[in-house]
């Protein structure tokens, strides 16, 4: 990576960081109470009383995607900082133990992985019902698979590394392995598929809050609020186009980040 | 070759028994009581004693094993069992409504194919020229645009302002082509990515630089070792993007109306129409694996090293 590029990498982190920030501090941006209604000005165009405009039941757009960022952004870090963890554990255990436990996580991760993602995670929630964190749970349930999977085989090829073998001779124990030789070692990768992942994230949980099963009503979050918007196509377009484009845009910058952070670190097939 | 493809039957067999086996265990795991479920459906507040014997009809009072079994039986024999809330064979409602689901998802596999593999094509060969670039950029905003948001949009512009098609009507093939792009658009972008560092790959290995040094032709060297030899890997990962197609379809399927299985197995959590859902995870999942089968039979039929290696 050359030096133009790195800046730019660094100028688009930044952009991300700040674009957090802005999700954390929505209740102070916002305009308006994202929950207020305002029968006076329902379904109105953007203008200038409403910058984005109002939805049916005269509810700040604008407000409403501010606050959606929040929701949006906690939901994917939250789901994302569990499976990385019990993902990055549980592939650790299967590389550093060999032979039996090794082939049951293999294995489990194989049956999981015959599921289609989506069809797997609608299952799921359709028998423990709708709702946030039935959703952030049905997800967890597949995506800890890659992170465990990525991680075993990272370790695995360590593991059979020279300086491993050395740092055992000196008396390094296995906790002392894991953690002061492995992990640092192997955390590049995980590092850039964790980034990677954050927009498929997103667009798996919006998914499932548009078809109804994520984040519930009244609670603003952009894939509901395309679906609440969806009826007035015709007349209220811009309840459509404002959170689609919030998505769209987030997604979009959260994987040129992820492209970025894999050509920084230098890590290539993720 | 021959002994190979026999044990990946074999390992099929017990994938798919594995998955009938989870996808059994989930449903029996959940809330509620399969026989209330059953007869409250039908507007009436069985009593215990009702409940006790629609409970030993069902056969629910048997172990989980025997109950998986005789589910598992049924299942083989077209029975996957009866809905909670019509009442009728899941499997009358749920096949027809797979059929339209699978019309979906391969006239989106096709475009698909149609699609990525010329743009990722162009992408490699004319590598760091414009049209590279412009190719890219369209495959990374396909990546990152959400397919219900697409959807909406497509409705939108070519149903409510133009007015060509109409997406009610499925019988006629341009009703099938917006779907079918929305689900697609994804994939695109991601396959197009993967065509174009598979072939950059393929041309960064030391015998094309050979055949170069020998005098042979670019356009030789393209299409007789360069596209033969990528192609297969590309297989395999199309292989992997039939997860995403079905897995696909239901959102696409809700916002076009389409009367698939994903808009059935939507409804069935709504209702709490276990019976449906489970049938649509397993279908789902058995053609998923089935899929992936069939493509790794052909890889290993198609491609000379891995025949011998095997």
């Amino acid at each position: 990576m050359n030096a133009i590029k790195k800046n730019i990498y660094y100028k688009i982190l930044a952009v991300a960081v700040i674009f957090i920030f802005f999700a954390l501090v929505a209740p102070l941006c916002a305009p308006n109470d994202p929950l207020h209604t305002d029968f006076e000005h329902v379904l109105e165009k953007p203008g200038e009383n409403y910058l984005l405009g109002t939805d049916q039941v005269g509810r700040c757009v604008l407000s409403r995607i501010l606050y959606g960022a929040r929701v949006s952004l906690g939901m994917t870090f939250s789901l994302l900082g569990m499976v990385f963890i019990f993902g990055v554990g549980i592939g650790t255990v299967a590389g550093m133990s060999g032979k039996v436990v090794d082939s049951f996580i293999t294995r489990l991760i194989d049956v999981i992985l015959s599921f289609p993602e989506i069809v797997f995670a609608i299952g799921i929630v359709g028998i423990i019902g709708p709702g946030i964190k039935n959703t952030i749970f049905a997800l967890s349930i597949i995506w800890w698979t890659k992170y465990a999977r990525l991680t075993r085989v990272l370790v695995i090829s360590i593991k059979n590394s020279e300086y491993l073998a050395a740092a055992r001779m000196a008396g390094a124990g296995t906790l002392r392995c894991v953690f002061k030789y492995i992990l640092p070692n192997i955390v590049s990768p995980l590092a850039v598929q964790f980034v990677l992942d954050i927009g498929n994230i997103m667009l798996a949980l919006a998914g499932l809050s548009f078809l109804g099963l994520g984040v519930q009503p009244p609670i603003p979050e952009w894939g509901n609020m395309l679906n609440e918007g969806r009826a007035y196509l015709q007349t209220a377009p811009w309840l459509l186009l404002y959170p689609g484009l919030a998505i769209f845009l987030t997604v979009s910058l959260f994987n040129v980040l992820g492209d970025m952070t894999r050509d920084f670190l230098d890590i290539k097939n993720i | 070759m021959k002994k190979y493809i026999l044990t990946r039957m074999v390992h099929l067999l017990i994938v798919m028994f594995v998955v009938s086996f989870f996808t059994f265990a989930m449903v029996y795991i959940a809330p509620g009581d399969p026989a209330e479920l059953l007869l409250s459906a039908h507007d009436t507040i069985p009593t215990s004693e009702v409940l006790e014997k629609t409970r030993t009809e069902m056969g629910l009072d048997d172990s989980f094993i025997i109950q998986f079994g005789r589910w598992l039986k049924g299942v083989l024999h077209g029975d996957l069992g009866t809905s909670y809330v019509s009442g009728e064979a899941v499997w009358d409602r749920v096949i027809p409504r797979l059929g339209m689901s699978i019309k979906l998802a391969v006239t989106a596999f096709i475009l698909l194919v149609g699609i990525s593999f010329p743009l990722g094509f162009l992408s490699a060969v004319f590598k760091s020229k414009p049209v590279d670039h412009t190719i890219r950029i369209i495959s990374f905003l396909e990546i990152s645009v959400p397919t219900f948001w697409l959807g909406l949009i497509l409705i939108y512009t070519f149903t409510v302002k133009f007015q060509w098609f109409k997406i009610m009507d499925q019988q006629s093939v341009k009703s099938v082509v917006l779907p079918a792009f929305t689900l697609a658009v994804p994939l695109i972008g991601r396959y197009t990515r993967i065509i174009r560092a598979a072939i950059l790959d393929e041309y960064s290995k030391n015998y094309v630089l050979g055949e170069r040094s020998r005098g042979a032709g670019e356009l030789s060297i393209l299409l007789r070792n360069v596209l033969p030899n990528s192609i297969l890997g590309i297989l395999t990962l199309l292989g992997l993007s039939v997860a995403l197609l079905l897995g696909g379809t239901v959102i696409v399927e809700n916002i076009f109306s389409w009367q698939g299985l994903g808009s059935l197995a939507l409804q069935s959590v709504t209702y709490r129409d276990y019976p449906v859902l489970q049938s649509y995870v397993l279908l789902m999942s058995i053609i998923y694996v089935n899929v992936n089968f069939v493509v790794d039979v052909v890889t290993i039929i198609l491609d000379p090293r891995l025949r011998e290696e095997n």
